[in-house]
């Protein structure tokens, strides 16, 4: 309980130390387009997370319904992975655009 | 739960294993195909961005590829490997290799990022680019396979009943 309490007040500071940097000499637009590049980076990787969990359940599913046509099951398996990976490289290549450029 | 029990879905679990794993490296030999369809049509892309960005825009593009091929051929093998063990190995290695391939390009891209033949705009044009045309261009030919399975040629001889 003490434990949990030490990590409260450290994360309690640590926000107000933030605030304070971000008050007293960081410009607003920046501290803002970081943190929405990191918002952007971040939402952009739980979609796909959440899609390639589904796929993955899915073609176990199929190869466990009809194991002869795992070979089929597992091309479009890794297809379907690759394209819901290029969500998730989308929202990092607007990350890095928003952040850096 | 008794042997007697559990003796149903390990049969089960052993088919599916054994199938997944007489199947082969179906992710490796797509990767692969990817890549060595690729290769004609990449020095375009190099071209056009060194026309727009100059040298450091064709490095950066050079990089981007490299990035994107590697990233395929990454997918393929972490797939091709857990599917050997067995099936739920299969998906721990997609859901894994996810976090781990999507964490080697944010590396790959923050290594480099202040490096001086860096532009970061054609290097992540590339990554999305590249990695969506790959994909489209390999559907054709995965799709025609699998809708026209009967051109492929037979990997056994047919035999007159």
């Amino acid at each position: 309980m003490s434990l949990l309490a030490t990590a409260a007040i450290e994360v309690a500071q640590a926000v107000e130390l933030a605030a304070d940097a971000a008050e007293s000499d960081a410009d607003p637009q920046s501290v803002a387009g970081a943190s929405s590049a990191g918002f952007a980076y971040g939402l952009a990787a739980i979609g796909p997370g959440i899609g390639i969990g589904y796929l993955v359940g899915q073609a176990v599913q199929a190869m466990a319904r009809q194991p002869e046509s795992a070979g089929m099951v597992r091309t479009t398996m890794f297809l379907g992975i690759a394209f819901t990976e290029a969500l998730a490289l989308i929202g990092f290549v607007v990350f890095i655009l928003l952040k850096f450029v | 739960m008794s042997a007697a029990d559990a003796a149903p879905l390990d049969d089960q679990r052993t088919v599916v294993d054994r199938a997944t794993r007489e199947a082969g490296n179906p992710e490796l030999s797509v990767a692969f195909d990817m890549v060595r369809r690729s290769l004609p049509f990449l020095p375009l892309l190099i071209l056009g961005s060194a026309a727009i960005w100059g040298i450091n825009g064709a490095w950066s593009t050079a990089y981007g590829i490299a990035v994107v091929l590697a990233n395929f051929v990454l997918a393929a093998a972490i797939l091709a490997w857990s599917a050997r063990i067995s099936v739920v190995f299969l998906a721990i290695g997609a859901f894994g290799g996810f976090f781990i391939r999507l964490s080697l390009i944010f590396l790959a891209v923050m290594l480099v990022k202040d490096a001086g033949w860096v532009e970061l705009v054609p290097l992540g044009l590339t990554l999305i680019v590249t990695h969506l045309g790959l994909l489209f261009w390999e559907l054709r030919y995965v799709s025609a396979t699998l809708a026209y399975p009967g051109l492929k040629p037979a990997t056994t001889p047919l035999t007159a009943d």
